[in-house]
């Protein structure tokens, strides 16, 4: 099914659940920033978690669809449509997304999955390297994409995903994190600060504003790997917290990684928000993972009952 | 590092010894692969593993299954010949638009430094920043130049660089602060080839002088 690009937004780009395994040759697993939209859209629309769909910063796009279809938004939510639950358009349809109401990346996800070349294990786009997903680049106006052609069975418009299932989405989160290697070599009480979202923030990490961290103690570093979620800190003092498309090495001091569970809500940071840290244990973290894991298993249930 | 992967410190030294001991633990985990291993990388004096803690039963069932692993292969490490990869590169005019400021910084002329740099042989100790990208050991001391004050924006597939103590080689077009001062045609990473990335840990490099008609003619 041929879906049109009316109006493709900021920065809209194909995005599925990345492509580890290829760190070691310098490239990021990258994917969707917020895996957790990612996957719940999809099993909104009857899509295998880990489908391709469309991830769009702070608006989203006007797509034009060629035949009945279904589709959700999940992650940020966007004038003109609801979130997290699934929408019918129509055969010539439109469906015209706004700017988003909270949030900075919104996940549109289309029943059968976006259609883009798989590279390197991976439909999701690249941009530093200007790989995978369409022609390795952000949507243009006028583009054409494909998707996979599907119709729910049943009406499904009446239901939604309860919120409270939800990652606690906020424009003023609290970020679990774990020590990193140099959180010695820092004044203890670094992570008490509340620290603001720069504009100069992307797929590749979030640049902080807040009080100057100076590195006290501790022996010139070697660059080694680094991952969505570190924390890392440059010599001018201003952390920046890596997302999906973050390098796969680096060289400065990390202070801290925020725990997986909560990417998706750094994901969801847009210029402006105030971040605040706490301290967790890495069992604690585990154990959150396995939490998130069953909660998904339960929707996954739950849906694949509707949808039958 | 983090709730998803766990660095092995191998050691704090850039020499062949670490290199060899980095190489052969990161080989060894990539063959025997524990349960919920999804990337290995390795660099300088470490090897991060990256895991799906979805998919292991306990961290400490993994720590415990990356040390028996690891332990005996930074002993035992193989004393192979590594691959010695051949670059050409044009240095100079448009496509080393730092040569003369290297030069006037180490006090050398363009024409030794270009010497210089193709003269020396080079070890790959990791791979990052972009894809494919080498970060090359072996750079002779009077070449030590520091990296640009302001990074220029765009820098040109294939150009040449030095940063400090380091040389290296962007495969794909991106900003970047090191100076430079030569270009090569050959591709350091391709799509569809397996590996895509040209180069690997522990690889030997050379540089060789191409003029540009040589560069032009590249195939």
């Amino acid at each position: 099914m041929e879906i049109k690009v009316i109006r493709a937004g900021p920065m809209t780009t194909v995005q599925d659940a990345g492509r580890p395994g290829h760190r070691a040759e310098g490239v990021p697993a990258g994917g969707a920033a917020d895996l957790f939209a990612l996957r719940l859209a999809n099993l909104l629309v009857g899509n295998p978690e880990d489908a391709a769909v469309l991830e769009c910063t702070l608006a989203g796009p006007t797509l034009e669809f060629a035949e009945d279809t279904t589709i959700a938004v999940g992650g940020a939510d966007f004038a003109g449509v609801p979130a997290w639950q699934p929408v019918v358009v129509r055969a010539g349809g439109r469906l015209a997304l706004g700017p988003c109401h909270h949030g900075c990346r919104g996940y549109v996800a289309i029943a059968g999955g976006v259609e883009v070349p798989v590279v390197l294990g991976s439909r999701s786009t690249f941009l530093r390297a200007h790989l995978g997903g369409h022609e390795g680049r952000a949507l243009r106006d006028g583009d054409r994409l494909e998707a996979g052609a599907w119709v729910l069975p049943h009406e499904v418009k009446h239901w939604r995903v309860d919120p409270h299932v939800l990652p606690p989405y906020s424009n003023e989160p609290t970020l679990r994190i774990l020590r990193g290697a140099q959180w010695n070599d820092f004044d203890a009480d670094w992570a008490a600060a509340e620290f603001t979202v720069t504009p100069v923030s992307d797929r590749m990490g979030i640049r902080l504003a807040g009080p100057k961290l100076v590195r006290r103690r501790g022996r010139e570093l070697l660059s080694s790997a680094v991952a969505p979620g570190t924390v890392q800190v440059p010599p001018d003092g201003q952390p920046i917290l890596l997302l999906a498309d973050g390098q796969t090495i680096g060289g400065y001091p990390r202070i801290a990684h925020v725990i997986g569970v909560d990417l998706p809500l750094a994901a969801q940071l847009r210029p402006g928000a105030k971040v605040h840290f706490a301290e967790v244990t890495l069992d604690e973290a585990h154990r959150l993972w396995r939490q998130q894991e069953r909660t998904l298993a339960i929707l996954r249930q739950g849906l694949a009952e509707k949808l039958r | 590092m983090g709730d998803a992967a766990v660095v092995l410190e191998i050691g704090q030294a850039i020499d062949e010894a670490t290199l060899a001991r980095v190489s052969s633990v990161a080989r060894a985990i990539s063959d025997r692969r524990p349960v919920g291993v999804t990337d290995i990388v390795p660099a300088f004096g470490s090897v991060t593993v990256f895991y799906d803690p979805r998919k292991i039963s306990s961290y400490g069932e993994l720590a415990a299954a990356l040390q028996q692993v690891a332990a005996p292969a930074e002993q035992t490490y193989p004393a192979s010949a590594p691959r010695v990869v051949e670059i050409p590169v044009c240095y100079g005019g448009e496509f080393g638009p730092d040569l003369g400021s290297v030069a006037a910084h180490t006090g050398l002329t363009a024409e030794e430094v270009i010497q210089l740099h193709s003269g020396a042989e080079y070890r790959v100790h990791a791979i990052g920043f972009s894809p494919g990208f080498p970060y090359l050991g072996g750079l002779p001391a009077r070449l030590n130049t520091p990296r640009r004050a302001t990074p220029r924006p765009a820098v040109p597939a294939g150009s040449v660089g030095i940063g400090s103590a380091q040389t290296g080689v962007y495969p794909v077009a991106s900003p970047g602060g090191w100076n430079l001062i030569g270009r090569t045609p050959r591709a350091l990473f391709r799509l569809h080839q397996s590996p895509p990335a040209l180069l690997l840990i522990g690889d030997r490099v050379k540089f060789r002088p191409i003029t540009p008609g040589e560069f032009a003619a590249w195939k």
